[in-house]
């Protein structure tokens, strides 16, 4: 290739993958859904000075409640990235994830009627 | 203003998020849209596509995968009882409609803006949520000068079926957004009521057979 094809716009070209040793799916095949929340655990914050930068920004990130969506975002991983780190995390006790990921479920009725008074009070 | 709940812990209600979908043409309004409710400003994101299958089994099977990534826009909501709602908007190019079936998996339904300017930019959303049954509404986004069709005029063009809510909407205004996601919840409310109306008579109709 003649010319430098990426550039800053094009984000991080192989980072990503190495940080993950490769994988892009996470460990025991967890299906980690873009709006499964994700919070640090008491651990998470003890251990936070021996992680691995990723970890790091996600243990600190997740200090308030964050979905894989907006791990993704605000650390500029892409979804499947971030899948991969976080179900990593959750297996060495550093977050966890506090909905249960059933992805391919329509949400009950009471958690729509629970939506729909919260919209209504907004 | 502090964008971010600085609810850090599990007490009280497990939190629990749930997501709604807004889907429309290149330029329908959808990121201004999730920008008029979200409490944070609306953040990118990039989904690789051969990480989009959620760790469903069949994909392990596939031994040829693109490098294509597509670009997602999203907002957050939290509601009571500690309840987040997420708003995702599809990726604008028609040619990334395969990537909706991620965002769309496990979603309360969808809102599909419409520019009346450029109708047809909207049918391959409403094809696409018709053909996978899932509850949607059309929001037909006012735009300066674009007032001479009537809701009727829209239903019949692009010929949604009389039950389906169809409403204005101005993206721009959060009470606007605010009400057509609103209409969608109760919309989505009916259609799974009517479901279950729908099985109760089948399994009694099964009771009368045995």
């Amino acid at each position: 290739m003649d010319e430098e094809w990426y550039d800053e716009d094009a984000g991080p070209v192989v980072r990503p993958y190495a940080v993950t040793g490769g994988r892009t799916r996470p460990a025991a095949n967890r299906a980690l859904e873009l709006v499964a929340l994700v919070s640090t655990t008491a651990h998470g914050r003890a251990m936070v000075r021996s992680l691995d930068p990723e970890q790091q920004d996600i243990v600190m990130l997740c200090r308030s409640i964050q979905s894989i969506a907006e791990i993704s975002a605000q650390l500029k991983l892409p979804v499947g990235v971030a899948r991969v780190l976080v179900g990593d995390m959750i297996d060495a006790g550093l977050v966890h994830v506090t909905r249960p990921a059933r992805p391919t479920e329509r949400p009950d009725v009471a958690l729509m009627e629970k939506v729909l008074d919260g919209l209504q009070t907004l | 203003m502090d964008f971010r709940p600085s609810r850090t812990d599990t007490t009280g209600a497990a939190p629990n998020a749930v997501k709604i979908i807004i889907a429309g043409g290149f330029g329908a309004g959808k990121t201004t849209f999730v920008g008029a409710v979200s409490e944070i400003p609306p953040l990118t994101t990039e989904a690789a596509l051969t990480s989009a299958s959620l760790g469903i089994d069949d994909t392990s099977q596939v031994s040829s995968k693109t490098t294509t990534t597509v670009a997602m826009d999203f907002g957050r909501i939290t509601l009571l009882d500690s309840v987040i709602l997420y708003l995702f908007g599809t990726p604008g190019q028609d040619r990334f409609w395969f990537m909706w079936d991620e965002l769309v998996l496990g979603a309360i339904g969808a809102i599909v803006l419409v520019d009346t300017r450029r109708l047809s930019d909207s049918f391959p959303a409403v094809d696409y949520f018709e053909e996978r049954d899932i509850p949607f509404l059309v929001a037909v986004n006012r735009f300066d000068g674009s007032k001479e069709y009537t809701l009727d005029d829209v239903r019949n063009a692009l010929d949604i079926d009389a039950r389906r809510p169809i409403v204005f909407c101005d993206a721009r205004r959060r009470e606007s957004v605010r009400q057509a996601l609103i209409a969608l919840v109760r919309h989505a409310l009916d259609v799974v009521a009517a479901e279950t109306r729908h099985q109760g008579l089948l399994s009694e109709a099964n009771a009368h057979v045995d």
